[in-house]
């Protein structure tokens, strides 16, 4: 591994149980760049992050970040990992008893022994590069999908991390909130100079803002390449993904017997 | 036939295991949390923060039931006294059994009504919303800043709920049969004075309210963590949290019961 990837994942396996979620991941994600995650709902994308971020721990093979085996770090260890990470949840995930400012705020007050007045204006700056510093005072039942999500940005980026892992953060957003949404994580990326890991299925959103695209489909990665790469494939999953089509390798029919056969028509022929 | 026999003892053997390893795992939990009560008691501001929500909150309940068990008591026990002459000793009846039982025991199962629900609910929820998720990922323990100071919040919050509870009793006591229905009130006091012992009273009803403040939180706060993170798992849990609770309470108060007042007159 070169110092330029952040992150390198080498034969990841992962099973529930006994169902294999994740079969043999190899990938590596470069600094500075916005790396989606694509595949089907279930198809083990959440899984993947959970595993960058040390929740859960894979049943074989391994996540590097920044050189530390995620896996083998203790728990004061996995904890100091953290704080180089943020992530955004599917939806913002804001402590719903603190104030949009106390959110932002959370970590600074937490990790570090800043003086409030020094917080302030942390929290400030953090929430006017998101676009809401006016919104400071606000509780989080006062905000829309698309503010919570921007708040969460703030509050991810709080203590200036190495990455960011954004989890669906495209979901439910209307197309002015979605498009804010892009830009920031594209803006946000470049000038704080983080890595992101976008794990989405809106394919049109996020193609227009990451340098690079894994596919990944029943645990294994389908495809992967940059998005133009992507745009022009004629991989039969690739192309159904990207196009959105009803059928083709991911069927529309979930496995059944014949038709005929469940509508007893096969005997009534005979 | 055999089948079936079969299948209800093998369901009752599941029954059983699941009950002991959710016992072991509740343990665990209560340990874990008193292992990480180290921040809560740093600090001490998210304790108290949390105590206005748990003690604060339910003072009303507690006050208006208080008042209306004391009156309660002092009706049926003036009732009964009269009929033996001995209707001074009306205050005695009130105060012991509010200090003794009542006090600990009826502001525990509301506490755990009020308070415990509430505490099993927000932590449920918490995670149901991916807080506590969101807690972890930036390196904050759940366990030490969200359940440990609701933990000791109840613990604090309990006895003196319980004091309260049984001092607006004896007030609701002393309204029913001293103002309404006259019975002398220099015998009232002095007879409940002369009756109710510190050491084995008054102290033995709080030390019952700490046992029950330490069982009904950590009752409510297992069963929040625990919580599967949806709607109905929340709601289960909130009923849980509840029946547990208070079962837990009338089972402990026997066992300490029978060791605090054997052989006490």
């Amino acid at each position: 591994m070169t110092s330029e990837h952040l992150i390198e994942i080498s034969g990841l396996n992962f099973s529930y149980d006994t169902r294999a979620i994740l079969k043999g991941i190899d990938m590596t994600m470069q600094r500075g760049k916005v790396i989606a995650i694509m595949g089907g709902s279930g198809s083990g994308k959440t899984t993947l992050l959970r595993l960058i971020g040390g929740v859960i721990q894979p049943t074989s093979g391994y996540v590097k970040f920044a050189g530390q085996v995620v896996h083998e770090l203790d728990r004061d260890a996995l904890f100091k990992l953290r704080r180089k990470m943020g992530m955004l949840f599917q939806f913002g995930a804001l402590f719903t008893d603190l104030s949009v400012f106390d959110n932002v705020a959370f970590q600074m007050r937490e990790h570090t022994n800043l003086p409030e007045s020094m917080i302030r204006d942390l929290v400030l700056m953090k929430l006017h590069a998101v676009g809401l510093r006016g919104a400071h005072q606000l509780m989080p039942n006062q905000l829309s999908g698309g503010m919570a999500r921007r708040v969460a940005l703030a509050r991810s980026i709080a203590l200036d991390p190495m990455l960011i892992m954004y989890d669906e953060p495209f979901t439910g957003l209307d197309p002015i909130s979605l498009s804010v949404i892009g830009n920031l994580i594209r803006r946000l990326t470049d000038a704080l100079g983080m890595t992101s890991i976008v794990v989405t299925h809106d394919v049109q959103e996020s193609l227009k803002i990451v340098d690079y695209v894994y596919f990944i489909a029943d645990g294994v990665i389908a495809a992967e390449g940059t998005p133009q790469e992507v745009r022009a494939s004629v991989a039969p999953f690739v192309h159904q993904f990207v196009h959105g089509e009803e059928d083709g390798p991911v069927p529309f029919h979930y496995p059944a017997q014949s038709y005929q056969k469940d509508l007893n028509l096969e005997n009534k022929r005979a | 036939m055999p089948k079936r026999i079969v299948a209800g003892i093998r369901n009752i053997g599941h029954r059983v295991i699941d009950g002991v390893w959710r016992l072991g795992v509740a343990s665990r939990f209560f340990l874990l949390v008193l292992f990480k009560s180290g921040t809560s008691l740093r600090r001490f501001n998210l304790v108290i923060r949390e105590l206005y929500f748990t003690g604060v909150l339910s003072l009303i309940i507690i006050v208006v039931s208080g008042l209306f068990v004391g009156m309660v008591l002092g009706l049926q026990g003036y009732e009964t006294l009269q009929k033996y002459g001995s209707e001074s000793a009306v205050g005695t009846l009130v105060a012991l059994s509010l200090v003794r039982e009542l006090g600990p025991v009826v502001a525990a199962l509301l506490f755990a009504s009020r308070a415990g629900s509430a505490i099993t609910a927000e932590i449920g929820l918490m995670k149901a919303t991916e807080q506590l998720s969101a807690m972890s990922m930036m390196a904050v323990d759940p366990v030490a800043r969200v359940v440990a100071p609701r933990f000791w919040s109840g613990v604090i919050s309990m006895p003196l709920l319980a004091a309260i509870f049984s001092v607006m009793g004896v007030f609701g006591g002393y309204l029913v049969t001293v103002v309404f229905i006259g019975v002398d009130e220099g015998t009232f006091w002095s007879q409940m004075q002369d009756a109710v012992d510190f050491r084995f009273d008054i102290m033995n009803g709080f030390i019952k309210s700490c046992y029950f403040g330490v069982a009904v939180t950590a009752i409510a706060v297992f069963e929040g963590y625990d919580a599967p993170p949806t709607a109905e798992g929340v709601s289960g849990a909130t009923t849980r949290t509840v029946v547990t609770s208070s079962l837990a309470i009338l089972g402990l108060d026997f066992i300490l019961t029978a060791f605090m007042f054997r052989g006490v007159s």
